[in-house]
Protein backbone atom coordinates (compact mmCIF):
# COMPACT_ATOMS: atom_id res chain seq x y z
CA UNK A 1 0.00 0.00 0.00
CA UNK A 2 1.18 3.42 -0.66
CA UNK A 3 1.98 5.38 2.49
CA UNK A 4 2.90 8.90 0.20
CA UNK A 5 1.59 9.09 -2.86
CA UNK A 6 3.22 12.68 -5.35
CA UNK A 7 0.96 13.68 -7.86
CA UNK A 8 2.03 15.49 -11.08
CA UNK A 9 3.85 18.20 -8.25
CA UNK A 10 5.25 20.98 -10.30
CA UNK A 11 7.32 24.09 -8.64
CA UNK A 12 8.56 26.80 -10.11
CA UNK A 13 11.51 28.87 -9.22
CA UNK A 14 11.28 32.50 -11.28
CA UNK A 15 12.35 31.19 -14.79
CA UNK A 16 13.56 27.93 -13.31
CA UNK A 17 11.00 24.98 -13.74
CA UNK A 18 12.60 22.86 -10.67
CA UNK A 19 9.58 20.06 -10.66
CA UNK A 20 7.82 19.66 -13.81
CA UNK A 21 4.55 17.50 -13.04
CA UNK A 22 6.68 14.82 -11.06
CA UNK A 23 4.95 12.00 -9.57
CA UNK A 24 6.10 8.74 -7.47
CA UNK A 25 4.86 6.86 -4.67
CA UNK A 26 6.39 5.60 -1.80
CA UNK A 27 4.93 1.99 -0.09
CA UNK A 28 4.64 1.26 3.21
CA UNK A 29 8.26 -0.38 4.35
CA UNK A 30 10.49 0.02 1.68
CA UNK A 31 13.67 2.14 0.63
CA UNK A 32 13.17 4.05 -2.15
CA UNK A 33 16.05 5.86 -3.29
CA UNK A 34 15.85 9.60 -5.23
CA UNK A 35 19.00 9.89 -7.31
CA UNK A 36 19.83 12.70 -9.99
CA UNK A 37 22.71 14.76 -11.31
CA UNK A 38 22.81 18.32 -9.39
CA UNK A 39 20.15 21.05 -10.00
CA UNK A 40 17.28 17.98 -10.95
CA UNK A 41 14.93 18.93 -8.00
CA UNK A 42 16.03 16.54 -5.53
CA UNK A 43 15.78 18.70 -2.30
CA UNK A 44 13.04 21.32 -4.09
CA UNK A 45 10.58 17.74 -4.02
CA UNK A 46 11.75 16.95 -0.11
CA UNK A 47 10.76 21.12 0.20
CA UNK A 48 7.44 20.45 -1.01
CA UNK A 49 6.92 16.72 0.69
CA UNK A 50 7.66 18.26 3.95
CA UNK A 51 5.98 21.58 3.61
CA UNK A 52 8.59 24.27 2.96
CA UNK A 53 7.39 24.87 -0.44
CA UNK A 54 3.77 25.40 -1.81
CA UNK A 55 3.80 23.60 -4.98
CA UNK A 56 1.85 25.16 -8.10
CA UNK A 57 0.29 22.32 -9.37
CA UNK A 58 -0.14 18.91 -8.46
CA UNK A 59 -1.09 17.30 -4.58
CA UNK A 60 0.64 15.47 -1.57
CA UNK A 61 -1.00 12.58 -0.59
CA UNK A 62 0.04 11.38 2.94
CA UNK A 63 -1.75 8.56 4.58
CA UNK A 64 -5.06 9.08 2.47
CA UNK A 65 -4.49 12.63 3.35
CA UNK A 66 -4.06 15.40 1.53
CA UNK A 67 -1.62 17.72 2.80
CA UNK A 68 -0.38 19.93 0.32
CA UNK A 69 0.27 23.17 0.97
CA UNK A 70 0.25 22.53 5.06
CA UNK A 71 3.18 24.21 7.31
CA UNK A 72 5.99 21.81 8.11
CA UNK A 73 5.34 21.73 11.71
CA UNK A 74 1.56 20.11 10.80
CA UNK A 75 3.11 17.65 8.57
CA UNK A 76 5.97 16.78 10.63
CA UNK A 77 3.26 15.95 13.29
CA UNK A 78 1.47 13.61 10.81
CA UNK A 79 4.32 11.84 10.84
CA UNK A 80 7.05 12.55 8.31
CA UNK A 81 10.35 13.32 9.34
CA UNK A 82 13.35 15.62 7.91
CA UNK A 83 17.56 14.78 8.29
CA UNK A 84 18.37 17.95 6.27
CA UNK A 85 21.52 17.97 3.88
CA UNK A 86 23.19 20.80 5.20
CA UNK A 87 23.27 20.31 8.21
CA UNK A 88 20.79 22.24 10.92
CA UNK A 89 22.17 21.59 14.60
CA UNK A 90 20.15 23.83 17.18
CA UNK A 91 24.03 24.94 18.19
CA UNK A 92 23.63 25.93 21.80
CA UNK A 93 21.27 23.57 22.90
CA UNK A 94 22.94 19.62 23.80
CA UNK A 95 23.01 16.96 21.66
CA UNK A 96 20.40 15.54 23.96
CA UNK A 97 18.18 18.47 23.77
CA UNK A 98 18.07 18.58 20.09
CA UNK A 99 17.36 14.90 20.07
CA UNK A 100 14.40 15.73 22.52
CA UNK A 101 13.12 18.76 20.32
CA UNK A 102 12.08 15.67 17.78
CA UNK A 103 10.60 13.47 20.32
CA UNK A 104 8.58 16.48 22.05
CA UNK A 105 7.35 17.79 18.78
CA UNK A 106 7.26 14.90 16.46
CA UNK A 107 4.20 12.72 15.42
CA UNK A 108 3.97 11.08 19.01
CA UNK A 109 4.04 14.82 20.70
CA UNK A 110 5.74 13.54 23.61
CA UNK A 111 5.63 15.37 27.26
CA UNK A 112 9.59 16.58 28.33
CA UNK A 113 10.27 13.36 30.54
CA UNK A 114 9.26 11.07 28.13
CA UNK A 115 11.40 12.36 25.21
CA UNK A 116 14.27 12.43 27.06
CA UNK A 117 13.83 8.58 27.54
CA UNK A 118 13.28 8.30 23.79
CA UNK A 119 16.28 10.35 23.20
CA UNK A 120 18.57 8.59 25.12
CA UNK A 121 17.55 5.56 22.86
CA UNK A 122 17.93 6.84 19.66
CA UNK A 123 21.46 8.47 20.89
CA UNK A 124 22.59 5.36 21.51
CA UNK A 125 21.10 3.99 18.03
CA UNK A 126 22.92 5.97 16.52
CA UNK A 127 26.32 5.94 18.65
CA UNK A 128 26.12 9.34 19.98
CA UNK A 129 25.33 8.28 23.63
CA UNK A 130 28.51 9.18 24.65
CA UNK A 131 28.02 12.98 23.38
CA UNK A 132 24.79 13.57 25.03
CA UNK A 133 25.51 16.68 27.37
CA UNK A 134 27.78 18.19 24.37
CA UNK A 135 26.60 21.57 22.44
CA UNK A 136 25.61 20.44 19.38
CA UNK A 137 28.11 22.90 18.23
CA UNK A 138 30.73 21.45 18.79
CA UNK A 139 30.53 17.70 17.44
CA UNK A 140 31.92 17.29 14.31
CA UNK A 141 30.49 16.72 10.51
CA UNK A 142 30.39 13.08 10.55
CA UNK A 143 28.51 13.41 14.48
CA UNK A 144 26.07 16.71 13.37
CA UNK A 145 24.87 13.87 10.24
CA UNK A 146 24.52 11.24 13.05
CA UNK A 147 22.65 14.32 14.76
CA UNK A 148 20.07 15.31 12.24
CA UNK A 149 19.13 11.32 11.96
CA UNK A 150 18.80 11.00 15.58
CA UNK A 151 16.88 13.91 15.86
CA UNK A 152 13.97 12.84 13.22
CA UNK A 153 14.21 9.41 14.24
CA UNK A 154 13.04 10.59 17.82
CA UNK A 155 10.26 12.05 16.57
CA UNK A 156 9.12 8.04 15.59
CA UNK A 157 7.77 9.26 12.38
CA UNK A 158 6.12 6.61 9.65
CA UNK A 159 8.02 8.51 7.34
CA UNK A 160 11.58 9.42 6.98
CA UNK A 161 13.47 11.83 4.34
CA UNK A 162 17.09 11.16 3.72
CA UNK A 163 19.05 14.08 2.20
CA UNK A 164 22.97 13.15 1.56
CA UNK A 165 23.20 11.76 4.82
CA UNK A 166 26.11 9.93 3.36
CA UNK A 167 27.81 13.27 2.08
CA UNK A 168 30.86 13.99 3.44
CA UNK A 169 31.71 10.65 5.63
CA UNK A 170 34.71 8.09 5.12
CA UNK A 171 34.02 4.67 4.04
CA UNK A 172 33.97 3.37 6.94
CA UNK A 173 31.37 6.01 8.25
CA UNK A 174 29.32 5.01 5.20
CA UNK A 175 29.04 1.08 6.21
CA UNK A 176 28.06 2.57 9.58
CA UNK A 177 25.61 4.88 8.49
CA UNK A 178 24.02 2.56 5.54
CA UNK A 179 23.44 0.00 8.44
CA UNK A 180 21.78 2.37 10.68
CA UNK A 181 19.42 2.77 7.82
CA UNK A 182 18.62 -0.94 7.47
CA UNK A 183 18.04 -0.68 11.07
CA UNK A 184 15.54 2.49 10.80
CA UNK A 185 13.42 0.46 7.49
CA UNK A 186 13.49 -2.93 10.00
CA UNK A 187 12.03 -0.79 13.17
CA UNK A 188 9.00 -0.50 10.51
CA UNK A 189 9.91 3.21 9.18
CA UNK A 190 9.57 4.20 5.68
CA UNK A 191 13.02 5.32 4.24
CA UNK A 192 13.02 7.77 0.97
CA UNK A 193 16.29 9.06 0.20
CA UNK A 194 18.34 11.37 -1.59
CA UNK A 195 22.13 9.72 -2.06
CA UNK A 196 24.55 10.70 -4.92
CA UNK A 197 26.45 8.07 -3.52
CA UNK A 198 25.94 5.31 -6.04
CA UNK A 199 27.02 2.08 -5.17
CA UNK A 200 25.63 2.97 -1.62
CA UNK A 201 22.19 4.01 -2.75
CA UNK A 202 22.19 0.80 -5.55
CA UNK A 203 23.01 -1.24 -2.00
CA UNK A 204 20.63 -0.04 0.27
CA UNK A 205 17.67 0.81 -2.01
CA UNK A 206 14.63 -1.50 -3.27
CA UNK A 207 13.09 1.13 -5.49
CA UNK A 208 15.11 3.92 -7.47
CA UNK A 209 13.47 7.05 -8.94
CA UNK A 210 15.44 9.17 -11.42
CA UNK A 211 14.88 12.62 -11.68
CA UNK A 212 16.52 14.97 -14.21
CA UNK A 213 15.56 18.97 -15.23
CA UNK A 214 12.72 18.51 -12.93
CA UNK A 215 11.21 15.19 -14.38
CA UNK A 216 10.96 11.19 -13.62
CA UNK A 217 12.83 10.01 -16.24
CA UNK A 218 13.49 6.39 -14.89
CA UNK A 219 11.91 4.34 -11.51
CA UNK A 220 12.77 0.34 -11.17
CA UNK A 221 14.88 -1.62 -9.18
CA UNK A 222 18.91 -0.92 -8.73
CA UNK A 223 19.79 -3.38 -11.47
CA UNK A 224 17.30 -1.65 -14.23
CA UNK A 225 18.43 1.95 -13.12
CA UNK A 226 22.15 0.91 -13.59
CA UNK A 227 21.75 -0.29 -16.94
CA UNK A 228 18.83 2.61 -17.89
CA UNK A 229 19.73 4.61 -20.90
CA UNK A 230 18.33 7.61 -19.83
CA UNK A 231 19.88 7.82 -16.92
CA UNK A 232 23.19 7.16 -18.00
CA UNK A 233 22.67 9.90 -20.28
CA UNK A 234 21.83 12.10 -17.87
CA UNK A 235 25.18 10.85 -15.81
CA UNK A 236 27.21 11.14 -18.45
CA UNK A 237 25.87 12.50 -21.65
CA UNK A 238 25.01 10.52 -24.65
CA UNK A 239 24.82 6.72 -23.95
CA UNK A 240 25.75 5.80 -27.67
CA UNK A 241 28.44 8.62 -28.38
CA UNK A 242 30.12 7.52 -24.60
CA UNK A 243 29.79 3.67 -25.65
CA UNK A 244 31.52 4.36 -29.19
CA UNK A 245 33.85 6.20 -27.43
CA UNK A 246 34.42 3.34 -25.09
CA UNK A 247 34.85 1.34 -27.96
CA UNK A 248 37.31 3.54 -29.62
CA UNK A 249 39.64 3.63 -27.27
CA UNK A 250 39.28 -0.30 -26.50
CA UNK A 251 39.86 -0.72 -30.09
CA UNK B 1 5.28 20.65 39.52
CA UNK B 2 8.95 19.27 39.65
CA UNK B 3 10.55 22.64 39.74
CA UNK B 4 9.46 22.70 43.27
CA UNK B 5 12.08 19.95 43.59
CA UNK B 6 14.69 21.76 42.04
CA UNK B 7 17.71 23.12 43.66
CA UNK B 8 18.38 26.02 41.87
CA UNK B 9 14.84 27.44 41.79
CA UNK B 10 14.97 27.07 45.16
CA UNK B 11 18.09 28.80 45.58
CA UNK B 12 16.52 31.97 43.43
CA UNK B 13 13.28 32.11 45.57
CA UNK B 14 15.86 32.11 48.65
CA UNK B 15 17.94 34.77 47.47
CA UNK B 16 14.74 36.97 46.09
CA UNK B 17 12.70 36.48 49.25
CA UNK B 18 15.89 37.79 51.30
CA UNK B 19 16.55 40.62 49.59
CA UNK B 20 13.00 41.54 49.31
CA UNK B 21 12.15 41.08 52.69
CA UNK B 22 15.12 42.85 54.07
CA UNK B 23 13.62 46.53 53.52
CA UNK B 24 10.62 45.23 54.94
CA UNK B 25 12.05 43.60 58.10
CA UNK B 26 14.13 46.77 58.72
CA UNK B 27 11.87 49.00 58.09
CA UNK B 28 13.70 51.29 55.73
CA UNK B 29 12.11 53.65 53.36
CA UNK B 30 15.42 54.29 51.06
CA UNK B 31 16.00 50.71 51.04
CA UNK B 32 12.16 49.96 50.16
CA UNK B 33 12.81 52.79 47.00
CA UNK B 34 16.43 51.30 46.07
CA UNK B 35 14.79 47.76 46.03
CA UNK B 36 11.36 48.65 44.22
CA UNK B 37 13.58 49.86 41.99
CA UNK B 38 15.69 47.16 41.49
CA UNK B 39 13.19 44.44 41.54
CA UNK B 40 10.98 46.21 38.70
CA UNK B 41 13.72 45.96 36.74
CA UNK B 42 14.41 42.22 37.40
CA UNK B 43 10.67 42.11 36.41
CA UNK B 44 11.39 44.03 33.10
CA UNK B 45 14.69 42.37 32.42
CA UNK B 46 13.39 38.74 33.27
CA UNK B 47 10.10 39.25 31.20
CA UNK B 48 12.32 40.55 28.08
CA UNK B 49 14.33 37.37 28.48
CA UNK B 50 11.46 35.43 27.24
CA UNK B 51 11.29 36.52 23.92
CA UNK B 52 14.89 37.84 23.61
CA UNK B 53 16.77 34.92 25.54
CA UNK B 54 14.49 32.09 25.26
CA UNK B 55 13.09 32.95 21.88
CA UNK B 56 15.58 35.11 19.90
CA UNK B 57 13.60 37.86 18.96
CA UNK B 58 15.31 41.49 19.83
CA UNK B 59 12.34 43.82 21.07
CA UNK B 60 13.31 46.96 21.35
CA UNK B 61 9.36 48.12 22.51
CA UNK B 62 9.26 46.24 25.58
CA UNK B 63 8.51 49.29 27.72
CA UNK B 64 5.33 50.26 25.50
CA UNK B 65 3.70 47.21 28.12
CA UNK B 66 4.80 49.00 31.03
CA UNK B 67 3.65 52.12 30.33
CA UNK B 68 -0.05 51.09 28.55
CA UNK B 69 0.04 48.64 31.59
CA UNK B 70 0.38 51.53 33.64
CA UNK B 71 -2.12 53.56 32.06
CA UNK B 72 -5.02 51.41 31.64
CA UNK B 73 -4.20 50.33 35.38
CA UNK B 74 -4.12 54.16 36.23
CA UNK B 75 -7.33 55.11 34.50
CA UNK B 76 -9.28 52.42 35.96
CA UNK B 77 -8.19 53.26 39.47
CA UNK B 78 -8.25 57.10 39.11
CA UNK B 79 -11.56 57.07 37.03
CA UNK B 80 -13.26 54.02 37.58
CA UNK B 81 -12.35 54.21 41.19
CA UNK B 82 -10.64 50.37 41.17
CA UNK B 83 -8.29 48.95 43.85
CA UNK B 84 -4.53 48.72 43.26
CA UNK B 85 -5.03 44.61 42.86
CA UNK B 86 -7.99 44.30 40.35
CA UNK B 87 -6.13 47.05 38.00
CA UNK B 88 -2.92 45.74 38.32
CA UNK B 89 -3.97 42.38 36.88
CA UNK B 90 -6.44 44.33 34.00
CA UNK B 91 -3.22 46.12 33.26
CA UNK B 92 -1.26 43.02 32.78
CA UNK B 93 -4.26 41.01 30.55
CA UNK B 94 -5.14 43.96 28.51
CA UNK B 95 -0.82 44.25 27.55
CA UNK B 96 -1.30 40.73 27.27
CA UNK B 97 -3.56 40.90 24.72
CA UNK B 98 -2.49 43.38 22.92
CA UNK B 99 0.78 41.00 22.54
CA UNK B 100 -1.73 38.49 21.53
CA UNK B 101 -2.67 40.57 18.97
CA UNK B 102 0.39 42.16 17.80
CA UNK B 103 2.34 39.17 17.47
CA UNK B 104 0.45 37.24 15.16
CA UNK B 105 0.84 40.27 13.09
CA UNK B 106 4.76 41.51 13.61
CA UNK B 107 5.95 37.92 14.41
CA UNK B 108 6.28 37.23 10.64
CA UNK B 109 8.59 39.56 10.43
CA UNK B 110 12.36 37.97 11.71
CA UNK B 111 15.66 39.53 12.88
CA UNK B 112 16.26 43.53 12.10
CA UNK B 113 12.60 43.66 10.88
CA UNK B 114 10.58 42.72 13.99
CA UNK B 115 13.14 45.13 15.90
CA UNK B 116 11.86 48.01 14.25
CA UNK B 117 8.63 47.15 14.06
CA UNK B 118 8.52 47.14 17.91
CA UNK B 119 9.88 50.81 18.29
CA UNK B 120 7.77 51.77 15.59
CA UNK B 121 4.81 49.89 18.38
CA UNK B 122 6.07 51.73 21.32
CA UNK B 123 6.70 55.31 19.18
CA UNK B 124 2.84 54.64 17.73
CA UNK B 125 1.18 53.84 21.31
CA UNK B 126 2.94 57.08 22.64
CA UNK B 127 1.28 59.16 19.70
CA UNK B 128 -2.17 57.41 20.79
CA UNK B 129 -2.10 57.87 24.15
CA UNK B 130 -1.13 61.45 24.01
CA UNK B 131 -3.66 62.26 22.24
CA UNK B 132 -6.37 60.20 23.67
CA UNK B 133 -8.65 62.20 25.76
CA UNK B 134 -9.97 59.81 28.59
CA UNK B 135 -6.23 59.11 29.42
CA UNK B 136 -5.63 62.79 30.08
CA UNK B 137 -3.88 63.35 26.25
CA UNK B 138 -0.30 64.87 26.45
CA UNK B 139 -0.96 65.85 30.17
CA UNK B 140 -1.65 62.97 31.59
CA UNK B 141 -3.35 62.10 34.89
CA UNK B 142 -2.77 62.81 38.47
CA UNK B 143 -4.22 60.34 41.01
CA UNK B 144 -6.05 62.06 43.82
CA UNK B 145 -4.49 62.18 47.59
CA UNK B 146 -7.41 60.76 49.11
CA UNK B 147 -7.04 57.42 46.67
CA UNK B 148 -4.04 56.73 49.39
CA UNK B 149 -6.52 56.43 52.25
CA UNK B 150 -8.24 53.30 51.26
CA UNK B 151 -4.27 52.00 51.75
CA UNK B 152 -4.11 53.37 55.14
CA UNK B 153 -2.37 56.70 54.06
CA UNK B 154 0.15 57.59 52.08
CA UNK B 155 2.85 55.73 53.36
CA UNK B 156 1.22 52.30 53.95
CA UNK B 157 0.46 52.33 50.33
CA UNK B 158 4.05 52.87 49.52
CA UNK B 159 4.68 49.41 51.39
CA UNK B 160 1.74 47.93 50.26
CA UNK B 161 2.73 49.02 46.60
CA UNK B 162 6.29 47.50 46.68
CA UNK B 163 5.21 44.09 48.36
CA UNK B 164 3.03 43.04 45.87
CA UNK B 165 5.51 44.43 43.28
CA UNK B 166 7.62 41.77 45.47
CA UNK B 167 4.87 39.04 44.75
CA UNK B 168 4.90 39.94 40.85
CA UNK B 169 8.99 39.79 40.60
CA UNK B 170 8.76 36.35 42.51
CA UNK B 171 5.94 35.17 39.99
CA UNK B 172 7.57 36.75 37.03
CA UNK B 173 11.32 34.77 38.12
CA UNK B 174 9.20 31.54 38.27
CA UNK B 175 7.46 31.59 35.49
CA UNK B 176 10.36 32.63 33.65
CA UNK B 177 12.38 29.63 35.27
CA UNK B 178 9.19 27.00 34.54
CA UNK B 179 9.27 28.21 31.04
CA UNK B 180 12.72 27.51 30.41
CA UNK B 181 12.45 23.99 31.87
CA UNK B 182 9.33 23.16 30.13
CA UNK B 183 8.83 21.94 26.34
CA UNK B 184 7.15 24.83 25.33
CA UNK B 185 10.50 26.55 26.42
CA UNK B 186 12.43 24.21 24.59
CA UNK B 187 10.17 24.67 21.56
CA UNK B 188 11.31 28.52 22.19
CA UNK B 189 15.27 27.80 22.50
CA UNK B 190 14.79 25.71 19.06
CA UNK B 191 13.07 28.60 17.39
CA UNK B 192 15.81 30.58 18.62
CA UNK B 193 18.53 28.60 17.00
CA UNK B 194 17.18 27.93 13.97
CA UNK B 195 14.00 28.65 13.25
CA UNK B 196 13.15 26.52 9.98
CA UNK B 197 14.62 24.21 11.43
CA UNK B 198 12.43 23.96 14.57
CA UNK B 199 9.36 24.23 12.19
CA UNK B 200 10.64 21.21 10.15
CA UNK B 201 10.87 19.54 13.65
CA UNK B 202 7.26 19.80 14.82
CA UNK B 203 7.17 22.83 16.51
CA UNK B 204 4.00 25.39 15.83
CA UNK B 205 6.60 28.23 15.26
CA UNK B 206 3.58 31.37 14.82
CA UNK B 207 1.90 30.01 17.80
CA UNK B 208 4.61 29.51 20.39
CA UNK B 209 6.39 33.10 19.25
CA UNK B 210 3.08 34.97 19.83
CA UNK B 211 2.09 33.62 23.13
CA UNK B 212 6.07 33.72 24.64
CA UNK B 213 5.78 37.49 23.04
CA UNK B 214 2.58 37.78 25.29
CA UNK B 215 3.82 36.08 28.53
CA UNK B 216 6.42 39.19 28.32
CA UNK B 217 4.39 41.53 27.75
CA UNK B 218 1.81 40.58 30.98
CA UNK B 219 4.74 40.75 33.53
CA UNK B 220 5.46 44.92 32.51
CA UNK B 221 2.05 45.63 32.14
CA UNK B 222 1.30 44.60 35.82
CA UNK B 223 4.60 46.64 36.93
CA UNK B 224 3.79 49.68 35.08
CA UNK B 225 0.27 49.98 37.21
CA UNK B 226 2.50 49.40 40.20
CA UNK B 227 5.14 52.29 39.20
CA UNK B 228 2.56 54.72 38.40
CA UNK B 229 0.07 53.83 41.56
CA UNK B 230 3.41 55.22 43.68
CA UNK B 231 4.47 57.85 41.22
CA UNK B 232 0.93 59.42 42.04
CA UNK B 233 0.60 60.83 38.17
CA UNK B 234 1.27 59.65 34.50
CA UNK B 235 2.43 61.30 31.55
CA UNK B 236 3.20 59.98 27.93
CA UNK B 237 7.00 60.92 28.43
CA UNK B 238 7.22 59.03 31.48
CA UNK B 239 5.26 55.81 30.29
CA UNK B 240 6.99 54.96 26.98
CA UNK B 241 10.54 56.04 27.57
CA UNK B 242 12.43 54.44 24.47
CA UNK B 243 15.89 54.53 26.52
CA UNK B 244 14.47 52.21 29.57
CA UNK B 245 13.65 50.00 26.65
CA UNK B 246 17.35 49.37 25.64
CA UNK B 247 18.48 49.75 28.96
CA UNK B 248 16.28 46.76 30.19
CA UNK B 249 18.48 44.96 27.02
CA UNK B 250 21.35 46.17 28.39
CA UNK B 251 20.58 44.68 31.57
CA UNK B 252 19.32 41.20 30.29
CA UNK B 253 22.85 41.33 28.07
CA UNK B 254 25.01 41.99 30.70
CA UNK B 255 23.77 38.97 33.00
CA UNK B 256 23.50 36.76 30.03
CA UNK B 257 20.38 36.15 27.92
CA UNK B 258 18.36 33.05 27.82
CA UNK B 259 19.22 32.19 31.79
CA UNK B 260 17.07 32.51 34.73
CA UNK B 261 19.52 34.65 36.98
CA UNK B 262 21.06 36.56 34.10
CA UNK B 263 18.28 39.08 33.95
CA UNK B 264 18.42 39.22 37.75
CA UNK B 265 21.68 39.56 38.21
CA UNK B 266 21.96 42.02 34.69
CA UNK B 267 19.30 44.59 36.71
CA UNK B 268 20.71 44.68 39.91
CA UNK B 269 24.14 45.04 38.52
CA UNK B 270 22.99 47.76 35.94
CA UNK B 271 20.93 49.77 38.75
CA UNK B 272 23.88 50.35 40.82
CA UNK B 273 25.95 51.54 38.26
CA UNK B 274 23.60 53.81 36.62
CA UNK B 275 23.14 54.75 40.27
CA UNK B 276 26.56 55.46 40.47
CA UNK B 277 27.09 57.16 37.27
CA UNK B 278 23.96 59.46 38.02
CA UNK B 279 25.31 60.53 41.47
CA UNK B 280 28.74 61.11 39.67
CA UNK B 281 29.43 64.72 38.76
CA UNK B 282 31.18 63.47 35.89
CA UNK B 283 29.00 61.08 34.04
CA UNK B 284 25.86 62.61 35.15
CA UNK B 285 24.61 63.12 31.69
CA UNK B 286 26.43 60.25 30.36
CA UNK B 287 24.57 57.59 31.61
CA UNK B 288 23.16 56.63 28.21
CA UNK B 289 25.65 57.12 26.38
CA UNK B 290 27.35 54.64 28.86
CA UNK B 291 24.62 52.15 28.89
CA UNK B 292 25.59 52.11 24.23
CA UNK B 293 29.09 51.41 25.20
CA UNK B 294 28.30 48.85 27.65
CA UNK B 295 25.96 47.01 25.26
CA UNK B 296 28.48 46.97 22.52
CA UNK B 297 31.40 45.77 24.84
CA UNK B 298 29.37 42.91 25.87
CA UNK B 299 28.26 42.37 22.29
CA UNK B 300 31.78 42.20 21.14
CA UNK B 301 33.47 40.56 23.76
CA UNK B 302 30.99 38.66 26.11
CA UNK B 303 27.72 38.08 23.81
CA UNK B 304 26.93 34.90 26.70
CA UNK B 305 26.77 37.59 29.68
CA UNK B 306 28.00 37.78 33.16
CA UNK B 307 26.14 34.10 33.93
CA UNK B 308 27.23 32.80 30.55
CA UNK B 309 30.99 33.58 31.11
CA UNK B 310 30.46 32.13 34.90
CA UNK B 311 28.97 28.49 33.83
CA UNK B 312 31.53 28.23 31.01
CA UNK B 313 34.49 28.59 33.78
CA UNK B 314 32.74 27.00 36.41
CA UNK B 315 30.57 24.47 34.89
CA UNK B 316 29.28 23.53 38.39
CA UNK B 317 27.54 26.30 38.88
CA UNK B 318 24.82 24.88 36.42
CA UNK B 319 23.29 23.18 38.92
CA UNK B 320 22.58 25.82 40.98
CA UNK B 321 22.51 29.12 39.29
CA UNK B 322 19.84 28.26 36.37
Amino acid sequence: MSLLEIQGVSKRFGGLQALNRVSLHVSEGEILGLIGPNGAGKTTLFNVINGVYRPEEGRVIFRGQDITGRPPYEIARLGIARAHQIVRPLNELTVLENVMVGACFGRENRSLREAREIALAVLEQVGLAGKRDVEAARLNVAEKKRLELARALAARPYLILLDEVLAGLNPTEVATMLEVIRAIRASGITVLMIEHLMHAVMNVSDRIVVLDYGEVIAEGIPQEIAHHPRVIEAYLGDPRLSQSLLEAQGG
Amino acid sequence: MSMWRSISWWFTLIVLLGAGLWPIASGSATGREDMFLILMLVTLASSLNILLGYTGYVNFGHIVFFGLGGYIGFYLMHRQGWSLGPAMIAGGLATAALALVLGTIILRLRGAYFALATIGINEAVRAFVANFEPFGGATGMSLNFAVYQAYGGAAQALWIAYGVLLAVTLLTVGISFAVKHSKFGLGLMAIREDEDAALVLGVRGPRAKTLAYALSALFPGMVGVLFFFKNGNIEPGDAFRLHLSIETLVMVMLGGQGTVWGPILGAALYERLRGYLLTSPLFKSLHLAFAGMLLLLIILFVPAGVIGWLRARFPAIRRVIP
